[in-house]
C-alpha cells in the first residue's frame, strides 16, 4: 500500500478512527451531545477526505476494495444518511431513558459496514462489509432492551439476517468451486470464458441472490420487513430502509454489471419475478395496514421493486436511474422517518393514524415535509420522486421491458391509494380549536428541512445531479 | 419570457396568499385576484402584438420560449402559445378570476391556503396550455391534480374523501399510460435520428409503423378521454363535481375538462394522424353514446350539483364528436363547445353553489318558486339554463350547431342521433328552470337574493356568453390557422369558410 492508496481509502479510515475515538472518550466521559458532536464530526471529516482524494480514483486498493467515483458517490449517500439518522436520533434519545451514547457507536459501525459493500469486489469484503453491518443492526434493533416489541424486532432481525449470511456464504463458496476464485473480476473473466459448470454456478449466484433478497426485504424474502420496522426504534428503522437496503442495492449492480448479468437467461427471469412480486405484494399489502411505519415497510418494499427494474434494464441509462432512484429514495425516506421520529414520544413511537389526524393545522411545517415526502413516493411532480420513477420508466421502456414496465405503472396507482390515505389523514378537519404545539428541536427541523429543500431541487432542477450521477455511474465499468 | 410570467404569476401569488393569509382572509383574496389580474394584463399585451393570420412562411406559434430544463434526457422548459391555446389561456384566466369571486364568502376556513391551491391549479392548467415539451406537458398535467386533490378534500361537501380519492386515482392512472406512450415515443424518435428529444416540433415528424402508432396514441388517448370525460371513463366526474366547492366545480368544469380536449387536439391527432383516423368510428360512437347517457342520467338526478355535472358529460360528447367528425367546421364548433361549455356551465355551477349556500340543499325536492323571493338569481339561472340548452343567442348554440353541420357531410347517421342530444338538453335545462326557479313556492325556504358582487361576477358571465353567441369569430379567427394546420394534415376534405355572426 503506498500514499494514493491510503489517500483512496481516507473517508473509510476515517469513519473507522472516528468510531474508535468516539468509543474511548465514552470511556473517560459520558455525555450525549458530546457523542453526537463527535459522531457528526466524523461524518463530517469522512466528507472533507471523500472532496480531497478525488484525484487518485480509480483505484484498487488490495485485491479487496475497488475504491472508485461509483464507490464515493453511495458513500455520499450514506453519509447523508448518517447526518440525518444522527440529527433526528439526538431529539429522540433524549426522551428516553437509559444509556444513549453507544446508540452512535453501533450507528457508525454500521455505516461503516455499508461504506465497505460500496466497495466491495471481492466476496471477502462483500461479506465483511454485510457482517459488520447486520451485527450492529441488531443490536441497535433491539436497543431499547426494556421494550418488548424491540427486542421482538431485534431478534427477529438476527435470525434472518444469520439465514440470508448462511445463504451467501454457501453460494460464494459453490461460485469458488465453480470458478476458483473470490474476485468478481475474475470470475466474470471465467464465466465468459465458459470453463465453468452452468448449474453449480447459477445456484451459487440465486443463493447469493436469496441472501441479498432477504437484506433488501423484496418478495418472497420480505417477512421480516414489516414487524422489524414496527418494532425498531424509528431512527433505527430509517437506517435500515435507507444505508443499509442502499449499500447492499449498490453492491448488487456493480455485481451483476461486472457479471453481465443479461447473459444468464435463468437470472434475468428471477429478478423479473422478484421484482414483479415486489411491487405487487408490497403495495397491496400496504393497502391493508394501518399502522404508519408498516405502510412505510410494505412502500419499501415495492419501491426495492421498482429499482430492480433498473438492474433488468441495460445501458448507461439503467445505472443513471439506479442511482437517481436510489438518492431521491434516500432523501425521501430519511424524511418520512424523520418525521414519524420526531413525533414519537418516550413511551411509543408515533405510528397510528391517529397521531397524525389534523397534524397540518397543529403543526403544518412536520405535515408539509410530510406531504412532500408522501407525494415523491408516490412520484408526483414537483418532488424527486417523480424524476427518479420518470427515469426508472425511461429506462424500462429504452430496454423494451414493457412486461414490468406496465406492472410499475399500475402499481403507482394502487400505491397512490395508501399514500392519499395518509395525507387524508394528516390534513382531515380537527374540531377542537387550533392549538400550536412546541416546535421541534433545532437537530431534527434543520434535518427535515433540508431533506425537503434537496427533494424539491431534485424534482425541480435535477440538471447537474443528473450530470454528476452519470459521470460517476461511468466508473462502475 | 413573457409565457413563463404567465405561469410563474399563479405560482407566486399562490405562495404569498398562504403566507399572507394565514391570520387575514381578505389580504388572500385579493393577493390572489391581483395576482390573475396581473396575469390578464400580461395576456393583453401580448394579445396587442398578435396577428392571428400568420403570413406563410411565418413559425406557427406566436410566441414561443425555451430553455434547456435538463439536457441529458433532451428535456427543455419549451413554452409557446398559438390560437388555441391564447383563447384557452383566456379562458383560464377568466374563469380563474371568477372562481376567487365566488369563493369570497363561501370559504371561511383555512383561506390562505385555499387560494394557494386555486391559484397552483390554474398555474397548472396554464402551463398544460402553453408546454410544448412533452416532458414538460406531463409535469404540469400531473401537477393540476395535487392543489385540485386538495380542494376537493379539504373544503368539498360531505362525500369528499371518496370523491377527491377517485378523481386523482382515475387521472393518475390514465396519466401513467400517457407517461409511458410518451417514453416510448422518444426512445423511436430518438432510435430513427439519434436525437433524443421531447419537444413537440420535433417529435411530430416520428415515422411509425401503424401499429406502434396505435398503441402509442392509445396511451395519449386515454389520458385525455378519462378526462374530457368519454363514457365509460366518466364515473369520477359526478362524484368530483358534487363535492368539490363551487370554486373547484368552475375550474373543474371549466377547465380540467378542456385540457383533455385540448390534449387530443394539440397532441393525438397531430403527432399520430392515421391511428387517430383509424379508431375515429369508435370515439365517433362513444361521443354519441356520451352525449345521449349523459342527458338520460342528467334528467333522472335530484340533486341539483350532480344533474349540473352530467350535462358536462353530455356537452364534452360534441367536443369529442367535433374533434373525430374529420372536417375543420366540426373541429371550430369543438374549440368554441369548449369556450361556451366552460361559461356556461361554470356560470350554472356557481348558481347551484349559491342556492346551497343559502338554502343548505341541494335537494331540488326542496327547492321550487324562487323566483318571488330572488329574482335576479332565478333570471341568471334561467339564462344559463337556456344556453345550456343551445338557444340560438348564445355561444353553445355556434358550438353545437357548428360540430353537427360539420360533422353530418361525412356521418349522417351519427350526426342525427347527436341532434337528439338538443332536444334532451331542452329537457333537463327547462326540468332545472320548473323545479327550481318556477313552481309552487314553499314556505320553509327562504333565500336571499343577489348581493352587489354576485350580480357583477354574473353578469360577466352573461355578458361573455352572449358576445361569443353573436360574435363567435372572436374566438374562431384566432383558432382557425390551427384548425387549417390541423386540418390539412390530418382530414381530406377542404376547410370550409367560417362565417361570422350568428342571428
Amino acid at each position: 500500500m503506498n500514499i494514493a492508496d491510503f489517500t483512496a481509502l481516507s473517508p473509510y479510515l476515517a469513519l473507522s478512527a472516528s468510531t474508535v475515538i468516539t468509543m474511548l472518550v465514552l470511556g473517560f466521559y459520558r455525555n450525549h451531545k458530546i457523542t453526537v458532536i463527535l459522531t457528526l464530526a466524523g461524518l463530517t471529516l469522512s466528507g472533507i477526505c471523500i472532496s480531497g482524494s478525488l484525484s487518485v480514483l480509480p483505484r484498487d486498493v488490495t485485491p479487496l476494495l475497488t475504491v472508485d467515483p461509483y464507490a464515493y458517490f453511495f458513500l455520499v449517500l450514506l453519509l447523508l444518511a448518517g447526518f440525518a439518522v444522527t440529527a433526528m436520533s439526538y431529539s429522540y434519545l433524549e426522551k428516553h431513558e437509559g444509556h444513549r451514547e453507544e446508540f452512535y457507536l453501533l450507528l457508525m459501525l454500521a455505516l461503516l459496514g455499508c461504506a465497505v459493500l460500496t466497495a466491495a469486489t471481492h466476496f471477502a469484503s462483500f461479506f465483511l462489509g454485510i457482517e459488520l453491518l447486520s451485527v450492529s443492526l441488531y443490536a441497535l434493533a433491539a436497543y431499547f432492551r426494556h421494550s418488548d416489541r424491540s427486542v421482538e424486532a431485534g431478534v427477529k432481525y438476527l435470525i434472518l439476517a444469520a439465514v440470508s449470511s448462511a445463504f451467501i456464504l454457501f453460494g460464494m463458496a459453490l461460485i469458488y468451486a465453480e470458478t476458483g476464485s473470490l474476485a468478481f473480476a475474475e470470475i466474470a473473466s471465467r464465466v465468459a470464458g465458459a470453463q465453468v459448470r452452468h448449474l453449480p454456478y447459477l445456484s451459487g449466484v440465486t443463493m447469493i441472490i436469496v441472501g441479498l433478497g432477504f437484506k433488501l426485504a423484496v418478495v418472497p424474502f420480505h417477512l421480516w420487513t414489516p414487524d422489524v420496522y414496527e418494532g425498531a426504534p424509528a431512527p433505527v428503522t430509517a437506517f435500515i430502509a435507507t444505508a443499509s437496503k442502499g449499500a447492499v442495492f449498490a453492491l448488487l449492480l456493480r455485481y451483476f454489471t461486472r457479471i453481465d448479468l443479461h447473459a444468464q437467461e435463468a437470472l434475468v427471469v428471477i429478478i423479473t419475478i422478484i421484482a414483479v412480486a415486489s411491487m405487487f405484494i408490497g403495495n397491496l399489502l400496504a393497502l391493508l395496514q394501518t399502522n404508519v411505519k408498516r405502510i412505510l415497510a410494505y412502500s419499501s418494499i415495492s419501491h426495492l421493486g421498482y429499482l430492480l427494474v433498473t438492474i433488468l434494464a441495460s445501458g448507461p441509462v439503467a445505472r443513471i436511474a439506479a442511482a437517481f432512484y436510489l438518492s431521491a429514495y434516500f432523501i425521501t425516506t430519511l424524511g418520512a422517518f424523520g418525521v414519524v421520529t420526531v413525533l414519537s414520544g418516550p413511551d411509543r413511537d408515533a405510528d397510528q393514524m391517529d397521531d397524525y389526524r389534523g397534524l397540518v393545522w397543529r403543526r403544518p411545517l412536520l405535515a408539509s415535509v410530510f406531504t412532500a415526502m408522501l407525494f415523491s413516493l408516490a412520484g408526483i411532480p414537483l418532488t424527486a420522486g417523480f424524476i427518479g420513477k420518470f427515469y426508472i420508466v425511461a429506462a424500462g421502456v429504452g430496454s423494451a421491458l414493457w412486461l414490468v414496465v406496465i406492472v410499475l405503472a399500475i402499481n403507482s396507482v394502487i400505491g397512490l391509494y395508501y399514500y392519499l390515505r395518509i395525507i387524508i389523514v394528516l390534513f382531515a378537519p380537527v374540531e377542537q380549536k387550533l392549538q400550536r404545539e412546541p416546535g421541534l428541536s433545532r437537530s431534527s427541523s434543520i434535518a427535515l428541512v433540508s431533506l425537503t429543500v434537496l427533494l424539491v431541487w431534485l424534482g425541480v432542477y435535477p440538471g447537474p445531479a443528473i450530470e454528476l450521477i452519470k459521470v460517476t455511474m461511468q466508473s462502475i465499468l | 419570457m413573457t409565457l413563463l410570467w404567465l405561469i410563474i404569476i399563479p405560482l407566486l401569488g399562490g405562495l404569498a396568499a398562504w403566507i399572507l393569509g394565514r391570520d387575514n382572509n381578505t389580504a388572500a383574496r385579493w393577493i390572489s385576484l391581483v395576482a390573475l389580474t396581473l396575469d390578464c394584463v400580461l395576456l393583453a399585451i401580448l394579445w396587442l402584438g398578435f396577428s392571428f393570420q400568420p403570413e406563410i412562411g411565418q413559425g406557427r406559434w406566436l410566441i414561443e420560449w425555451n430553455q434547456a430544463w435538463i439536457p441529458q434526457l433532451g428535456i427543455s422548459f419549451h413554452l409557446a402559445m398559438d390560437g388555441l391555446s391564447f383563447i384557452l389561456v383566456a379562458l383560464t384566466l377568466f374563469l380563474g378570476i371568477i372562481s376567487v369571486i365566488c369563493s369570497w364568502t363561501e370559504i371561511r376556513e383555512r383561506v390562505g391556503f385555499f387560494h394557494m391551491n386555486l391559484l397552483w391549479i390554474l398555474a397548472g392548467i396554464l402551463g398544460v396550455f402553453l408546454a410544448l415539451d412533452l416532458f414538460l406537458f406531463y409535469f404540469f398535467w400531473e401537477l393540476m391534480l395535487v392543489p385540485m386533490y386538495f380542494l376537493i378534500y379539504i373544503w368539498g361537501h360531505e362525500n369528499r374523501v371518496y370523491a377527491s380519492l377517485k378523481f386523482f386515482i382515475f387521472t393518475q392512472a390514465g396519466g401513467l399510460f400517457m407517461l409511458l406512450s410518451i417514453l416510448a415515443l422518444y426512445f423511436i424518435h430518438g432510435g430513427n435520428t439519434g436525437i433524443y428529444t421531447f419537444d413537440y416540433n420535433l417529435l411530430l415528424g416520428t415515422s411509425l409503423t401503424p401499429s406502434t402508432a396505435f398503441w402509442i396514441m392509445a396511451g395519449f388517448l386515454i389520458a385525455f378521454i378519462v378526462k374530457l370525460p368519454v363514457v365509460p371513463f366518466h364515473p369520477w366526474l359526478p362524484d368530483a363535481h358534487t363535492e368539490a366547492p363551487t370554486a373547484g366545480s368552475v375550474i373543474l368544469a371549466g377547465l380540467l375538462l378542456k385540457t383533455g380536449a385540448y390534449g387530443l387536439l394539440r397532441f393525438v391527432m397531430p403527432l399520430f394522424p392515421s391511428a387517430a383516423a383509424a379508431i375515429a368510428p369508435t370515439m365517433l360512437g362513444l361521443a354519441v353514446i356520451g352525449i345521449i347517457y349523459g342527458a338520460i342520467l342528467a334528467f333522472g338526478q335530484s340533486d341539483l350539483k350532480r344533474l349540473v355535472a352530467y350535462t358536462s358529460v353530455s356537452h364534452m360528447g360534441f367536443v369529442l364528436l367535433g374533434i373525430f367528425a374529420g372536417s375543420a367546421t366540426a373541429l371550430s364548433g369543438s374549440v368554441m363547445q369548449m369556450v361556451a361549455h366552460g361559461v356556461s356551465t361554470g356560470a350554472l355551477f356557481i348558481v347551484v353553489g349559491m342556492i346551497q349556500k343559502r338554502t343548505h340543499t341541494r335537494e331540488m325536492g326542496q327547492m321550487g318558486g324562487f323566483w318571488d323571493m330572488a329574482p335576479r338569481l332565478s333570471g341568471v339561472g334561467l339564462v344559463f339554463a337556456l344556453a345550456s340548452l343551445g338557444l340560438p343567442g348564445f355561444g353553445n348554440f355556434i358550438a353545437e350547431f357548428l360540430v353537427l353541420i360539420g360533422s353530418f357531410r361525412m356521418h349522417a347517421v351519427v350526426t342525427v342521433f347527436a341532434a337528439s342530444g338538443f332536444v334532451l338538453a331542452a329537457i333537463y335545462s327547462l326540468w332545472i328552470v320548473q323545479r327550481v326557479f318556477q313552481g309552487e313556492k314553499r314556505d320553509d325556504v327562504h333565500i336571499a337574493d343577489l348581493t352587489g358582487r354576485e350580480t357583477g361576477m354574473m353578469a360577466a358571465l352573461i355578458i361573455v356568453i352572449i358576445w361569443i353567441g353573436f360574435f363567435p369569430r372572436m374566438v374562431l379567427k384566432p383558432v382557425e390557422p390551427v384548425i387549417q394546420a390541423a386540418g390539412s394534415s390530418a382530414f381530406q376534405e377542404n376547410p370550409v369558410q367560417i362565417e361570422g355572426g350568428g342571428e
